[in-house]
């Protein structure tokens, strides 16, 4: 297949894999930030090919298990009502809330719908409008276009019926959560290649160098994280840091700048809690005044619901590089995909699914 | 693979005057005049054969003489499956449910490696179906039927409220005829043998998801929907005793087939991912959804676990047959890791091939 086939040649894999043991002379942690990247490294085999010295920790980047548990409760309390047409993307459905997920609404006679776009949503509030359509707006900068685009359109068409759950997460702040944090492990980032083709990585260059250290923009393919991972270690065993792009086929310096534009025309940044994690400064987006009508915790009300975070599921620790998913006393055993305690254990993007479903036997525990 | 198309399906037409019944009532299920129209004019008229014609509570089928007691080396042991079809869409790329029906409960036998002797057919009926659906259902059904030589040979039909069913639900039961000298059985996979498939995976369930989501691609990709009691007689001649299992990947996908083998019969089995085969637009999808095609449902496709010394005999009747062109070995039982998959990645790597917990769901980003 083109451009997927030229990235999982095994000849070429086996050079960076050669590559990465000729340069590594002492131990390194690298983070791969997005749970796409995590998911392709476990499913490919890339961690068992590589010298013992390098520890690939996994990243926040996965929309679905950095969303707060309460931002899900409430979810599912709008999901629960008879006007509403609840929509979200697919690996949101399974994602437990404190006493539900979205597919056991939808078992209940809640009308709960997957939809491939939030354009999707839009048009469904045009087709329904004697429903109110809510769209569960989870995601990073990737998706932020996507949805901003929503409402704009929602906006434009005068439309009374849509509105979006919005959970905006912004990957800068996390990275600088994990590298300010006094218990931090990551020596290097492997920035993820998607949010990058949206936001360019200027921004990351302040972090990179106030922290000292490597970050290498990389994609998804088995042979773009090998060549990332390789890029990252060279920087780290010549000591250099600053931001490189093995993603340039889809990155660039600056990113997709009508995309940022329409994303500051409707969104602002605002301090997020991040499950596990706890509140982030500035770290994610919320709708700006112009647009707050498209605000469903504000059009639902559902302000009164508060809810804690499990206190066995570690997470957080997990998504900061501190641990790796086997690591917790509740995996597996506990905590399954068939009854998770928290979402990274069933997102498509979470590092624990990724262990659990490609690796689990495989881990020394 | 040839299927009716609906251009065919419709050449002969319906024979319930549909100017009286454009829809099915709950009549047509109550037992009276309505109910033995539909049965004499529809289901008697397209079935055509003597043991249905008789309308007897249940048919007597006459055991081939190979059941006779003078000529046991036929074949003595007959088997017996069922199985429920509740697809939506009804007609879709490839196939629809009354074809699949059949070919579902033929391919359960032949993985016992039957001969199939006869099918029974359970239609639920919804209340408003149009008529001349259920025409080209029970056309299809018995177009499948004939093809792999098989008569529907007793039935029963039931009409539920609008609102209570999704058009046509239909279970069909088979029983079918197992040759002496024919053994196959999941408990026999051992270390050694070969792991073949007739041809590309996740056909079908690509198929039916596409339609269902309106997602479209360049060329419409088409369900495998086929009986396989013809492929599986030729691969029972080219190995015989050394066919150790066989089974059809349904839903689930080869992995969860492979898996449920690995576990019964206490082996490792470890798949090669780039021998497996796998149409481009089939894969395509997949990644753009982020599923993965070992886990997507096959309708025509058969695994066939052999002994090594039959293996290129048995690989070269699959490609011998229509519905072999693109067989090939894609892997082998191991006596490490019992009970679990292992797949070798394009890149070289390992990973864990685990059970499927729950459906795919398509991700965010």
């Amino acid at each position: 297949m083109k451009f997927i086939d030229e990235y999982r040649n095994e000849a070429e894999a086996q050079q960076f894999v050669r590559l990465i043991h000729e340069v590594t002379t002492q131990p390194w942690t690298l983070m791969e930030i997005c749970g796409g990247q995590t998911h392709t490294i476990i499913k490919s085999g890339i961690d068992r090919l590589l010298p013992s010295e390098i520890t690939l920790v996994h990243g926040p980047g996965c929309p679905v298990c950095v969303t707060p548990l309460e931002l899900i409760d409430k979810a599912i309390a709008i999901a629960r009502r008879p006007e509403v047409i609840f929509t979200s993307f697919g690996d949101m459905m399974r994602v437990p809330g404190s006493d539900a997920d979205l597919l056991s609404i939808k078992a209940q006679g809640g009308d709960v719908r997957m939809v491939y776009s939030p354009l999707d949503a839009v048009k469904l509030a045009q087709q329904n409008p004697e429903r109110q359509v809510v769209f569960f707006a989870v995601g990073f900068e990737t998706t932020a276009p996507a949805n901003a685009m929503a409402v704009w359109q929602a906006k434009q068409l005068g439309l009374d019926n849509f509105s979006i759950l919005c959970s905006h997460v912004l990957v800068p702040p996390a990275m600088e959560a994990i590298l300010g944090s006094p218990l931090n492990l990551v020596q290097g980032f492997l920035a993820a290649g998607h949010v990058c083709a949206i936001m360019g990585y200027w921004e990351y260059e302040p972090i990179a160098e106030k922290y000292q250290t490597p970050m290498v923009v990389t994609g998804f393919e088995p042979l773009d994280l090998l060549q990332g991972i390789a890029m990252t270690v060279q920087m780290l065993e010549e000591g250099r840091w600053g931001v490189e792009n093995q993603y340039s086929r889809a990155v660039t310096r600056e990113g997709n700048v009508p995309a940022q534009n329409l994303m500051k025309q409707v969104f602002r940044a605002c301090d997020r809690p991040w499950r596990g994690i706890g509140v982030i400064p500035a770290s994610g987006y919320c709708l700006r005044a112009e647009y707050a009508q498209f605000d469903a915790a504000e059009r639902f009300d559902v302000s009164g619901i508060e809810t804690q975070e499990s206190t066995i599921c570690i997470a957080g620790e997990i998504m900061q590089g501190l641990k790796k998913p086997h690591e917790c006393p509740a995996f597996g055993t506990l905590c399954t995909p068939e009854k998770p305690i928290g979402a990274p254990m069933v997102s498509s993007e979470g590092a624990c699914a990724a262990y659990y479903q490609y690796g689990r036997i495989m881990n020394p525990s | 693979m040839t299927t009716n198309t609906p251009d065919l399906l419709t050449a002969l037409s319906c024979p319930i005057p549909i100017s009286d019944y454009p829809t099915v009532l709950m009549a047509h299920g109550g037992g009276g005049s309505l109910s033995q129209m539909l049965i004499e004019r529809m289901f008697l008229q397209a079935f055509d054969n003597p043991t249905l014609e008789l309308m007897h509570d249940g048919a007597v089928i006459n055991l081939p003489p190979a059941m006779s007691e003078e000529n046991q080396g036929e074949g003595t042991r007959l088997a017996f499956s069922t199985d429920s079809f509740v697809v939506n869409p009804l007609f879709f790329p490839g196939g629809d449910i009354g074809s699949l029906a059949v070919h579902g409960t033929v391919n359960d036998l032949a993985m016992c490696g039957a001969r199939p002797l006869g099918l029974s057919a359970g239609l639920i009926l919804e209340e408003g179906l149009p008529m001349d659906d259920l025409w080209r259902v029970v056309q299809s059904m018995q177009g499948a039927a004939q093809k792999a030589g098989v008569s529907i040979v007793t039935g029963d039909t039931k009409v539920v409220d609008r609102g209570k069913g999704d058009g046509v639900f239909i279970n069909t039961t088979g029983i079918g005829l197992i040759p002496a000298g024919v053994h196959v059985s999941p408990l026999r996979a051992q270390p050694g043998d070969l792991v073949l498939i007739n041809g590309d995976i996740a056909d079908h369930g690509i198929a039916i998801m596409s339609m269902r989501e309106g997602l479209e691609f360049e060329t419409a990709i088409e369900s495998d929907s086929a009986s396989l009691n013809d492929l599986v007689e030729g691969v029972l001649a080219a190995g015989g005793e050394h066919v150790h299992v066989l089974r059809d990947p349904t839903r689930g996908g080869v992995a969860s087939a492979l898996n449920e083998i690995a576990q019964k019969a206490g082996v490792g089995v470890q798949l090669v991912e780039k021998q497996i085969p796998i149409q481009e637009q089939v894969r395509g999808a997949c990644e753009i959804l982020g599923f993965d095609p070992l886990y997507v449902a096959n309708e025509g496709k058969c695994i066939a676990i052999v002994a090594p010394e039959a293996a290129d005999e048995v690989l070269a009747a699959m490609r011998a047959h229509p519905l072999g062109e693109n067989a090939a070995i894609i892997g082998e039982v191991v006596a490490e890791h019992p009970r679990r998959v292992f797949m070798r990645s394009r890149i070289g790597g390992l990973r864990v091939v685990d059970m499927l917990s729950g459906e795919q769901l398509p991700r965010i980003c």
